[in-house]
């Protein structure tokens, strides 16, 4: 399991627009890097990440070999009710990671 | 009366430490608000494992480090500020990680955790942290006073085809730039740090190599007396600085 920090707030106001903030363990290999042998490393990285929001996916990213190692990945959502926020993260190597935390949302 | 006497206390410092700036300083606004932000800084996921290794039993012992030192945000408060001490065991000064290797290795009974390994890192960048906003304290120990000064002399000595010392950029230049980079004063006072260059934690160690290296010297091997030797006196230089540990770095 990599290590995630997240920023999402626990609760918030009905149409309240909450910003997700999400930062995972993740060496990004690119796959077109000599090792200390000289041989090149074969390429390890994040393919996609989605979050899931009472259901509906509310953002997605495809990542590619350019982005830096522990990639951090910022979005906005609109809280309309009290849901799990379901965060997934898949990659090469059959990686695939998912954190859930519930947003409440109350008056 | 009051600010009178802080102004007296002010002017009594040297000229050096008046003017002592962290690498924090000369960072971009968006690379400090990384270090500030706990949930942006990636130096956090190392302090994270840190936590996990801590209170994990390993070894022939059995033990956890927290068997013996309990909660480490009491038991390791202020202790990386005081970093590299005397070791009585080996009669030699020590630096965090090599302490942190001797307690697993002696104590635990753990296998040797290799310098400059994610779990050495992660060890040292949560005890490191217990530490952070803590004033650089050097110990004050007359057995150090020789290694200190060999670490002065080799901070002062030209090395590698530049031919150049940690002085001549640290001390002569700082505040200039080299190619598009403010040269820092190079206080250490948030290792193990994050380098986005690096896109990992490291240590000092690997922060001094790289200098030697750019200078086209020949580095020491990892944990070497030299390296415990230019800690020293980079810790007695920077005494007084807060500790930022995990610091993030460009």
């Amino acid at each position: 399991m990599a290590r995630v920090l997240l920023n999402i707030p626990r609760s918030a106001r009905p149409g309240e627009v909450v910003t997700i903030r999400t930062l995972i363990q993740h060496g990004m290999e690119t796959g077109y890097r000599p090792g200390a042998d000289g041989e090149v490393l074969p390429r390890d990285i994040l393919r996609r990440f989605t979050a899931t929001y009472d259901g509906a996916e509310v953002f997605a990213a495809e990542l590619s070999p350019a982005i830096a190692a522990n990639p951090f990945l910022s979005f906005a959502l609109v809280a309309t009710r009290t849901a799990p926020l379901v965060l997934r993260w898949q990659g090469d190597n059959g990686f695939d990671q998912t954190e859930t935390r519930e947003i409440t949302v109350a008056p | 009366m009051r600010r009178a006497l802080a102004l007296l206390a002010a002017l009594a410092l040297p000229a050096a430490a008046q003017e002592r700036r962290s690498g924090f300083e000369e960072m971009s606004r968006e690379s400090q608000a990384m270090q500030r932000d706990d949930t942006a800084n990636p130096g956090m996921l190392w302090v994270l494992e840190g936590e996990a290794l801590w209170n994990r039993p390993d070894g022939a012992s059995g033990r956890s480090c927290a068997s013996c030192h309990g909660k480490a945000e009491v038991s390791m408060r202020g202790v990386a500020a005081r970093y590299p001490a005397w070791d009585e065991a080996s009669g030699a000064p020590i630096d965090l990680a090599g302490r942190i290797r001797q307690s697993r290795e002696s104590r635990q009974g753990a296998p040797a955790l290799a310098r400059e390994s994610e779990g050495l890192l992660a060890l040292a960048a949560y005890v490191a942290h217990q530490s952070r906003g803590e004033p650089i304290r050097p110990p004050d120990d007359a057995r150090l006073d020789s290694a200190r000064a060999r670490g002065r002399a080799l901070y002062a000595e030209r090395r590698g085809q530049l031919d150049l010392s940690c002085a001549q950029c640290h001390d002569d230049n700082a505040g200039r730039r080299l190619a598009g980079s403010v040269i820092p004063q190079g206080h250490p006072t948030g290792y193990p740090l994050y380098r986005l260059e690096w896109q990992s934690l490291g240590s000092l160690q690997r922060r001094l190599r790289g200098c030697m290296t750019g200078a086209r010297a020949e580095p020491y091997a990892y944990g070497a007396a030299e390296y415990v030797e230019i800690e020293l006196y980079l810790a007695q230089r920077a005494a007084g600085m807060a500790v930022e540990t995990p610091a993030v770095r460009p």
